[in-house]
């Protein structure tokens, strides 16, 4: 699993590169575009997805205690507060088609016009990166609910529990991606509205 | 000729090719072996195909004039590079040997997740129809590097859908390499120290690191690029504020690792075969096994010689051609290291060393010819010419694609318990060494003397040297085929091979030919390094051999 973390992060990697490179180039357009992310719909969902990554390791602790209950409940929980994570996102990403600002079908961009080309890229990273990212999510939740049904069954022993220890590393990973991602999307400048 | 047999033997009754029976049994196997057969037909026929691209290519270029149209032309080429590099030369080894041999080599039943095998064949078969659909729709024009912007603003070709495929194969290779790096710690047999393993599995262990750290980034970099192409927004693109350089910059930080995907398993397969023919201990072996490594580490920090005239700042440059020369030291290594293995051993020559041998000489051309493109100066003047042709494929054919044909010749008997004719073996890698050489040598002029790649027609001072290029191709065409005719022939009339037809060392000749399904009847325990042999009591074991049959006569 840790192999393949290694993967996941050289994958991302691309996209930090990517996102660097116009960081750089468009300083001022990035920051005028990210000026539109909600940086407060953004931090709820951190918190949402730091509780998400302690219910992990709570039932991680569980599961290795051999506490069949707590390790179904903890899972569930988790896996509740991920689909908010998602439902929140969604949201987000309906407000920005309202407000034209879905790069290539339909973005106006009204503000300064010369930061339109930067701010489109800008946004366009910010819905390859999350969308990636949710994508993550959906399979996390996919894989808790796969662990659950086998928590269930009583697969998992104090002996026996490795794919719920590599379920929550795959969860955790995918915790940290964000843990990147809101600071460099969200957070580039204090928000003006 | 030592360890030869005599047809005494007999076929094993249960192998994992008649453990269970018809197609379901095959497409739904979890067996190692089996999917490697499985990877070795599929292979085979993107290996034809790939071919059939490169003849439209050289018989264009027998003449200065325009045959094909140029649209056409391109097209011909793209697919050709895609077909190879994506579909043949980075899966051939690993997903064909190695994915046979790497659990047999160290003792294990199988690999670690046979499922996770399974799922990397279905990824790269659905990966490369994807990509042959796109072709059959009439293809992609941007070359293979489909550099920005072309590929996305100005292309009217399938590049979405062949990117989508290219995406799907990356995810084969990547399970591939977990697969192969987990088996590699978690499954040795008892006994099977790092130290004791063979060059072989050390090498694909290199090439999984490669395509666990570099398959990620073209994924994402080929997601960029369809997107861009989707939206039309323009990471790549200048004309909307992108940068075209970032894009060569993502794809060749991926794209150059990918040539030691393609050659570090090369150089595991040759390390095999020098060992086993000349019944040596190959010399230096952990300094062979730390050149895998080091090739995999260096291999990471050369791309940006390939963008020497992009517009990167002249200290990068000065800095990537520094890094570049250095990767010559652990090749050489190797090089040397397979020479010194030839010294004082108990040499014969049987088809598989015939490519060995043929694998040092063209690989050192290549490697060495590759010194002047990653010199700084002089590759300004040779970028973009047929120079660099002839140089990735003396690399690629010479060496990959020779170790590859080597490996199948060495290990067939284990895989189909059955012998292949050697005439014929040895007459087709001689074929194929000629051809080889007639067709890519006259390229090397051809480049120097300023021939660019990617035309369709040259003006008509180059027609000599071009012809003796397509003559060559046709030699090396022949070459190539006669090994499907005669191995396809030695399945059902090939002498019975028994468990160890050439007398070699490695766990894999202890096992029965072919093996049963779970690799050995008992968990091996491994004793002795690897290739324990002893080359002077085989030479005069082969001595007195020789002496008793005089005195026969």
């Amino acid at each position: 699993m840790w192999a393949f973390l290694v993967t996941e992060v050289m994958f991302f990697g691309g996209l930090f590169l990517a996102y660097t490179f116009l960081r750089w180039k468009y300083h001022d357009a990035v920051v005028a575009a990210s000026g539109h992310l909600d940086w407060i719909l953004g931090g709820v969902n951190t918190g949402v997805l730091l509780i998400s990554s302690l219910t992990m390791a709570m039932a991680v602790h569980a599961a290795q205690e051999g506490k069949r209950k707590a390790t179904v409940n903890f899972l569930i929980l988790t896996m509740i507060l991920g689909a908010v994570f998602l439902g929140v996102k969604a949201f987000e990403y309906s407000h920005k088609w309202h407000d034209g600002l879905f790069p290539g079908f339909n973005f106006h961009w009204t503000e300064n016009p010369g930061y339109a080309g930067g701010a489109e890229m800008f946004l366009f990273l910010y819905f390859v990166m999350t969308g990636l990212h949710g994508l993550h999510m959906v399979v996390g939740i996919g894989l808790v609910a796969w662990i659950i049904k086998r928590a269930n069954r009583g697969d998992f022993t104090p002996e026996y529990n490795i794919p719920v220890e590599i379920t929550g590393l795959y969860w955790h990973f995918v915790d940290i991606v964000w843990i990147f991602l809101y600071p460099l999307l969200y957070l580039i400048q204090p928000p003006h509205h | 000729m030592p360890g030869a047999t005599n047809g005494v033997f007999e076929m094993p009754k249960t192998t994992y090719i008649n453990a269970q029976e018809g197609i379901k049994s095959w497409l739904l196997t979890g067996d190692h072996k089996r999917i490697a057969i499985l990877y070795l037909i599929s292979i085979s026929i993107f290996f034809a195909l790939g071919g059939i691209f490169a003849a439209l290519i050289r018989i264009e270029l027998l003449t200065p004039g325009p045959d094909l149209e140029a649209e056409m032309y391109n097209r011909a080429f793209t697919a050709h590079g895609i077909v190879m590099v994506f579909m043949f030369l980075i899966p051939a080894i690993p997903a064909v040997l190695g994915n046979f041999l790497l659990p047999i080599m160290i003792g294990a039943r199988d690999l670690a997740f046979p499922k996770v095998n399974l799922l990397s064949w279905y990824l790269y078969m659905i990966g490369g129809l994807l990509t042959l659909s796109a072709m059959l729709m009439g293809g992609v024009d941007t070359g293979w590097t489909f550099y920005t912007p072309y590929s996305t603003s100005y292309s009217q070709s399938y590049v979405f859908l062949t990117g989508l495929g290219i995406f799907i194969m990356g995810f084969s290779s990547i399970t591939t390499g977990l697969n192969f790096v987990i088996t590699t710690h978690k499954m040795r047999a008892p006994g099977m120290t790092w130290s004791r393993l063979p060059l072989f599995v050390w090498s694909q262990y290199a090439t999984s690191l490669v395509m666990l750290l570099g398959t990620p980034v073209i994924a994402i970099t080929v997601v960029l690029l369809a997107a861009e192409r989707v939206f039309g927004v323009g990471v790549f693109n200048p004309n909307l504020g992108g940068d075209p350089v970032l894009f060569q910059h993502l794809f060749w930080f991926y794209s150059h690792p990918a040539v030691y995907i393609m050659v570090l398993p090369a150089m595991g397969v040759i390390s095999e075969l020098i060992a086993a023919f000349s019944r040596r201990r190959v010399f230096g072996y952990s300094f062979v096994a730390f050149s895998s490594l080091a090739i995999a580490i260096f291999g990471f920090l050369v791309w940006g010689h390939h963008l020497f005239v992009s517009g990167q700042s002249a200290y990068a440059g000065i800095i990537f051609s520094l890094l570049s020369f250095i990767v010559a030291i652990p090749s050489a290594v190797k090089v040397f290291n397979w020479t010194t293995t030839l010294y004082k051993g108990s040499i014969s020559y049987e088809t598989p060393m015939l490519y060995a041998l043929a694998f040092i000489g063209l690989f050192a051309i290549g490697g060495l010819t590759g010194l002047f493109c990653a010199a700084l100066g002089l590759d300004v003047h040779i970028t973009d010419t047929y120079f660099i042709i002839a140089h990735f494929h003396y690399v690629m054919v010479g060496a990959t694609v020779i170790a590859y044909l080597g490996g199948i010749h060495y290990w067939w008997p284990k895989m189909t318990g059955r012998t292949y004719p050697e005439f014929w073996g040895k007459l087709s890698a001689m074929l194929i060494y000629v051809g080889f050489n007639l067709t890519f040598f006259p390229q090397f002029i051809l480049g120097y003397l300023g021939m660019p790649r990617r035309y369709h027609v040259y003006p008509p001072e180059y027609q000599v040297l071009n012809v003796l290029s397509t003559a060559g191709a046709s030699v090396l065409a022949i070459g190539f085929m006669m090994p499907v005719f005669y191995l396809l022939w030695s399945l059902k009339f090939g002498p019975v091979a028994g468990p160890n037809p050439w007398g070699a060392k490695g766990l894999e000749w202890e096992t029965a030919s072919p093996p049963p399904t779970l690799n050995f009847d008992a968990t091996p325990i491994v004793t002795e390094e690897a290739y324990a042999y002893d080359a002077e009591a085989e030479e005069s074991a082969y001595q007195a051999a020789l002496q008793q049959a005089k005195h026969a006569k």
